[in-house]
């Protein structure tokens, strides 16, 4: 036939075409370098347009409704309120050493509305080390043996039923309050409380339970909280033989007095429920305030990063802004404020955003200069409090059971007469009421809006759309860059032994040399897989280091540091050294081994950005450029241009700051100032971070303190 | 004037109609030497200790066994005899429920709240008259009939996945229940209107008037029932006597606007109330069709007990007074267990017409509180943990102190035990793991076997059936605290198996706590023409005391509703992918474009792989490519056409700029 005439034809090798998806990945493998520069850079300059690509926030679920309806809050509930606050306030209740005496007065003022009371008696856990409960479920918490009658606290809970409701579903309202050294805020805010309490008690409108919780703040918000939770969420039914809150004198004197009161089937010592929780307020008033305005500040940010929807902030943001006239805030760097060269960054911004716009008018996207800063602070704070992995507030606690919370601050400005406390008590009350109907209004929980977002002000947010661009410029060259290294080492190596071998010898030799020189990444796999597994025993080490009784934070770090080192070592000789064997074997190993810690790091980051995606990108910032730049100094300085001199200078920068302790040293340095920068306080945070449950623990110990040990390593390396 | 008169003269005729034919009836059903059929009125009321006040209303007809009518009733309702006909309904009952039933402080033990006490939504349950393979046929057709007489969408219960069989644990024991709930039933006047029809003299005449639908529905708690009971011979078939039972049961909040002011001392004070004041209507004359037609007002044992009413004062109370004057007083048959009595006072409504319409009312003078009397356990039900995967059910029962007196007085020996029987129903996404069932008693894990006499479990089907769990608990007398634990997995469901408004999560409807040793009744002393009131006659039967605990809320995970559609882009977008590359493949000869190259590169030589080529070209169908075509070209065309694009952008920028 005609094909093998063809082929008899034809003797010399024809070009064979590459598909164009290969093409182009060889393209980029090939141009990796100039690739990796321009992703990197537009990955930082995304990140600093975050704040002008901001969108507005808008109420997503119709339900809400926020404001449609007039407020019911008259003058009537804020008497109610201010009784309860000069009763709290009054020296005669606080003539009880555990404070029991206001709790007496909050439960019989929640009785005299009708509501079903109980107090809930703690005692306040001790945030413990536990290794392997990292993003498990909040569990019934740990018996501790040395209960006594002195250290508990006592949460006081009022139920309002909804009349027509089914009882299936509830909205909890937390004041915390410490009864034995409250500050006139802290009335107060019971006080608005209560003034919506009271309201609540007689609207016929409720759907959905109300749960008011007074929180015993004296062994911290969150604890009191986070108890009340774990024994509504999964409480014990067996108890051990520890004794028992009741058996101790004082709780019993509390239940006494409710026996006589008249509506005695409304009060019990029991723990009483409503259904779900659909939502939770904190709220909060705060004693001081510099301020000339009444704010509120938004706390949002519960553990690992988590944010409520979006919605229950949109909610309240409307109704704060545009119904009762507050102003709203939400965190901020402060120190970011003053930069000057974020000014001017905005300034150029806004500049080219003016030439944009003339161009073509339907471009606008500029924001003021002032405006650009402003929102760079507080997307920088929401960047930072959601990496730290650390709740903001008792909100936290609800978001571990995947109920929506968020804490409200109000921040009165102050004076003490009547009339202002009477305003701040309407205009409070009326803002609770307001998002207590709206999410009352809510047939579904909370499920339209973002869960996923960072806020650049109240009424701005950047949704995950939009800021995972700036991670994923950031992280795409390491995979191109990982293929190029592989690709050279083991290109080069092919072309030194080609180069010494005759052409007639690579026939009989290329099956087998191939075959070593293509499993030659083991090696280096190795050595990642030897740091990584380093990293894993640092980040178990402070479980037993806490063990250690009387320990002051310096020497808890400094035994940590050398327990590190010395297991390092051990790890390196048990496992045949391969830092060393390595050398021996290959000139070129360094390449492979950046190749692989690349490749790991691109990994940890993918993985930790599903996690928690402001960890991620903190750390992407930071090890991104390690991991790239990392070169061995001896190559640079043997080159001697200005070139590796620039990257040597680089290296040993960025070797510096990479190292998680340093990073955080010049983080505090930056927002506190170095003066009482101290040791110990690495081993403080460090503890937080691992009392919370912070993934970013995790990140620190498995991905950061690794990676750096492997660029630190490849900069040493001897080739 | 004549307009005026009118109605009244129509009414009168009215009247005299429906009387006549009443009495036509009386005489037809005489002259047969049969029952006839009646109908009864009656309205309870109770002050609450919450300052509340419930309203129970009673409509009570019976249709006799009557061969001689065929299927004409004079009284009874038609429909309802059809339907029991029909469907060979045995017993059936039919509730509808809006708010919940506060079991602490309205207590739980008595005939009044153990039977009209219902879980919120629709509560359906029928014992059928027919062979076993034909109740499920039954059932099916009676919710669809229900569901288009009452307005209300209990068709739902007609998929095998709602409803259930009870075995022994459900009060009418017998194989032949099926038992089915709608917790999220909307409850409202259109389920009423329906319900109203099935009266003789609906809502126009008699104690019916006062069902005013705004203060009604303004209420606390809202049930409305309708029992059936078909008597006589049953294999028979047609000719059974029904007892159409039609209850309301409201709980209201007299005086309102007083509630708000807030006075110390008037705080404690119960609230005064009359009908008028509640109801905002007055009962003007009874139902000319309805026998007895009364209305009561009943102190129960603890508010009797507060007021210090014994049997000897209870004629001149000093703590409240009575607008109007009763016909009647009844005293509770003194038993064993309480030392205090009900009383009940009655009124007779047929001696007011309309120009004296009849209007009771009640002053409180002095403050009173007291207690109901409660279940034995109070139960209530909860869900545990947390996340989107697993949770477990508890059922906690705690002992109640107020009857604590009244066990210990039970128990004659030492061994007292206390039998808790528990009916628990769920769907079956709710996928319940029935060996995790943990019991506790006063807080120590007790191994199951201990307490738990007898289990019933039929494990659910997916999408077929739902698991039904029946428990008889034997718990020691002195029991504080029990409690049951069961874990459970929450499904994945199918999309299209989601509910409306899935976000909002899924309902696990209530469980039935009953307490079998227990028998709430209420025995007043003996009178003949006590026996003629049906709803005295039913406060004296012994009806077990049973409690229904809270429906739980299960937020199930669910998927973006508009998943179908990123579905179907993204199945379209692999198949298109998979399809485009597959058969590039299949299209591609190696050999052929090895040729192919080889040609190009000597096509200048001879004219016969040219040939060849432009052959292969036409076979495969398609246009002849011109050889031209370098491969170098993209790359020329990306640098030139690049540029070129540039600089025109530029120079329009640049145009643009400078004019603006």
């Amino acid at each position: 036939m005609a094909e093998t005439k063809e082929k008899s034809l034809s003797d010399e090798k024809p070009k064979p075409r590459v598909r164009p998806i290969v093409r182009l990945g060889i393209f980029l493998i090939s141009h990796s370098f100039h690739f990796s520069v321009v992703c990197c850079t537009a990955g930082v300059l995304a990140l600093f347009l975050l704040p002008v690509l901001a969108k507005n926030t808008y109420i997503s679920e119709n339900a809400l409704m926020p404001g449609s309806a007039s407020p019911m809050l008259s003058n009537q509930h804020v008497s109610d309120g201010n009784r309860l606050v000069k009763d709290l306030t009054n020296p005669n209740s606080k003539s009880s050493e555990t404070g029991i005496e206001s709790h007496k007065i909050i439960a019989q003022y929640m009785l005299d509305l009708g509501a079903e009371v109980s107090f809930h008696k703690f005692h306040p856990q001790m945030n413990q080390f536990h290794p392997l409960h990292f993003f498990s479920s909040p569990d019934s918490g740990k018996i501790q043996e040395n209960y006594s009658c002195s250290s508990y606290g006592i949460n006081t809970v009022g139920i309002i039923r909804a009349p027509h409701g089914d009882g299936k579903e509830a909205i909890v309202l937390v004041t915390p309050y410490n009864a034995l050294k409250s500050g006139f805020g802290e009335a107060l805010s019971l006080g608005i409380a209560y003034s919506v309490f009271s309201l609540l008690t007689q609207v016929t409108w409720l759907a959905k339970d109300i749960i008011w919780l007074v929180a015993d703040s004296q062994y911290g918000e969150y604890a009191a909280v986070a108890a009340w939770l774990r024994e509504y969420q999964t409480p014990k039914f067996s108890s051990l033989s520890t004794p028992n809150a009741e058996m101790c004198p004082d709780v019993n004197n509390l239940f006494e007095l409710k026996g006589h009161s008249i509506s005695g089937s409304k009060f019990s010592n029991s723990f009483r429920r409503a259904g779900t929780m659909a939502s939770a307020l904190v709220l909060k008033v705060r004693d001081q305030n510099e301020q000339f305005e009444d704010t509120i500040s938004i706390y949002a940010e519960a553990s690992n990063g988590q944010m409520p929807n979006l919605d229950l902030i949109n909610v309240v943001n409307y109704l704060a802004v545009h119904r009762q006239g507050l102003r709203v805030n939400v965190e901020k760097l402060w120190s970011l404020l003053n930069s000057s060269w974020l000014k001017s960054l905005g300034e150029i911004f806004e500049s080219l955003a003016k030439v944009a716009k003339s161009l073509y008018p339907k471009w606008k996207f500029g924001i003021p200069a002032t405006e650009y800063v402003e929102g760079t602070a507080t997307l920088a704070s929401s960047l930072y409090y959601q990496a730290l992995g650390v709740p903001t507030g008792p909100h936290g606690a609800f978001r571990d059971y995947q109920v929506d919370a968020i804490t409200l601050e109000i921040s009165p400005k102050f004076s003490l007469d009547k009339v202002w406390r009477n305003d701040i008590l309407l205009r409070g009350g009326r803002l609770i009421e307001g998002v207590i109907r709206s999410v009352n209004n809510l047939l579904e929980k909370f499920h339209q809006s973002f869960f996923l977002y960072l806020l650049t002000s109240p009424s701005k947010f950047v949704s995950v759309g939009v800021y995972m661009i700036a991670f994923a410029l950031l992280i795409a060259p390491l995979p191109m860059v990982a293929a190029s290294l592989y690709v050279d080492a083991n290109s080069s190596s092919n072309c030194s032994k080609g180069d010494s071998s005759t052409p007639s010898a690579i026939t009989d030799t290329d099956e087998h040399s191939i075959a070593i020189r293509s499993w030659r990444w083991l090696n280096s796999a190795k050595l990642v897989f030897i740091v990584h597994l380093w990293g894993a025993i640092v980040s178990l080490l402070p479980y037993f280091i806490s063990q250690i009784p009387d320990c002051s934070p310096t020497t808890s770090f400094m035994i940590w540091v050398l327990l590190s080192i010395l297991s390092l070592l051990t790890l390196n000789s048990v496992l045949a050294s391969p830092l060393a064997c390595a050398k021996a074997t290959q000139e070129k190993e360094w390449a492979l081994v950046k190749s692989v810690t690349i490749s790991s790091v691109f990994i940890g980051l993918g993985l930790m950005s599903v996690i928690n995606f402001a960890t991620a990108e903190i750390g992407a910032l930071l090890m991104v450029p390690m991991c790239l730049l990392a070169q061995p100094l001896k190559l640079d300085v043997r080159a001697g241009t200005l070139r590796s001199f620039c990257r040597m200078i680089c290296n040993l920068v960025l070797g510096h700051i990479a190292f998680p302790p340093a990073a955080f040293f010049l983080l505090k340095g930056m927002l506190d100032g170095f003066g009482n920068a101290n040791v110990g306080d690495f081993w403080m945070w460090v503890e937080s971070l691992w009392a919370w449950n912070s993934a970013t623990y995790l990140f620190i110990g498995m991905v950061q303190l690794p990676c750096w040990v492997l660029c630190i390593s490849i900069l040493f390396h001897t080739c | 004037m004549v307009l005026l008169q009118r109605p009244h003269i129509l009414l009168l005729l009215i009247g005299t109609h429906q009387f006549l034919q009443c009495w036509i009836a009386f005489g037809s059903v005489n002259e047969e030497g049969q029952k006839q059929e009646e109908f009864s009125e009656e309205l309870l009321l109770k002050p609450l200790p919450d300052h509340k006040l419930l309203a129970h209303f009673h409509f009570q007809s019976s249709g006799p066994p009557s061969t001689s009518n065929g299927c004409h009733h004079h009284l009874f309702p038609k429909a309802i005899s059809q339907l029991v006909q029909k469907f060979r309904i045995k017993e059936m009952e039919l509730s509808f429920t809006k708010g919940r039933w506060n079991y602490e402080s309205w207590g739980g033990f008595d005939p009044l709240s153990s039977s009209n006490a219902k879980p919120p939504g629709v509560e359906l349950w029928a014992v059928f008259d027919v062979p076993q393979h034909h109740i499920d046929a039954s059932w099916k057709n009676l919710t669809h009939t229900l569901s288009g007489l009452f307005c209300a969408s209990i068709n739902f219960l007609e998929s095998t996945a709602t409803y259930s069989t009870p075995e022994w644990s459900f009060p009418p024991a017998s194989g032949n229940v099926r038992y089915g709930t709608l917790p999220c039933e909307a409850v409202c006047t259109e389920n009423l209107t329906p319900w109203l029809k099935l009266l003789p003299c609906r809502d126009k005449a008699g104690i019916a008037l006062l069902l005013d639908r705004p203060s009604l529905y303004r209420g606390f708690y809202h049930s409305q029932q309708l029992h059936l009971t078909s008597t006589g011979s049953s294999s028979e078939g047609i000719d059974s006597g029904i007892i159409l039972e039609q209850t309301l049961t409201v709980v209201l909040q007299p005086n309102s606007e007083m509630a708000i002011e807030v006075h110390a001392s008037e705080k404690h004070i119960q609230p005064s109330w009359s009908l008028s004041s509640i109801f905002g209507k007055q009962v003007s004359g009874r139902c000319v069709l309805a026998k007895p037609s009364s209305v009561y007002l009943l102190l129960d044992r603890g508010l009797s007990a507060a007021n210090g009413l014994t049997s000897e004062n209870f004629w001149s109370n000093p703590s409240f007074e009575l607008s109007a004057n009763p016909d009647r007083i009844f005293l509770e048959e003194s038993s064993s267990h309480s030392k205090s009595l009900s009383i009940l006072y009655m009124f007779q409504v047929e001696k007011y017409c309309e120009s004296e319409p009849f209007d009771i009312g009640l002053m409180w003078k002095v403050p009173v509180a007291w207690l109901c009397q409660q279940t034995p356990l109070h139960a209530s039900r909860f869900l545990m943990g947390s996340g989107n995967e697993r949770a477990a059910i508890a059922i906690s029962l705690k002992s109640t102190q107020f009857t604590e007196g009244f066990m210990s007085a039970n128990s004659k020996d030492g061994s007292c035990e206390l039998r808790v029987d528990v009916f628990q129903v769920v769907p079956w996404y709710v996928k319940v793991y029935f060996h995790s069932l943990r019991v506790f008693v006063d807080q120590q894990p007790r191994a199951v076997s201990d307490i738990i006499e007898k289990i019933h479990v039929s494990p659910s089907k997916d999408k077929m059936s739902p698991g039904v769990m029946e428990v008889v608990l034997k718990l020691p007398c002195r029991v504080n605290t029990a409690a049951l634990t069961i874990e459970f997995d929450k499904g994945f469901l199918r999309i299209d198996e989601y509910l409306p408004d899935a976000n909002q999560g899924f309902d696990i409807p209530s469980a039935i706590i009953s307490f079998p040793n227990f028998h709430a009744s209420m025995v007043f002393l003996e009178d003949d023409s006590l026996n003629k009131s049906p709803l005295l006659s039913k406060f004296q039967e012994k009806c077990p005391v049973m409690s229904y605990t809270e429906v739980l809320l299960v937020p199930l995970t669910t998927p973006d509703f508009s998943m179908p559609y990123n579905v179907i882009t993204i199945t379209c977008t692999v198949f298109a992918l998979y399809f485009g590359s597959l058969l590039n493949v299949l299209q591609r000869r190696v050999a052929e474009e090895e040729r192919f190259l080889k040609a190009k590169a000597a096509k200048k030589t001879g004219r016969l792989p040219l040939l060849l080529s432009k052959l292969s070209a036409k076979l495969r169908g398609r246009r002849l490519e011109p050889l031209h075509s370098p491969p170098s070209s993209s790359s020329f065309i990306n640098s030139k056409l690049v540029l070129k694009v540039i600089l025109v952008a530029g120079l329009a920028v640049g145009w643009q700029y400078f004019f603006s």
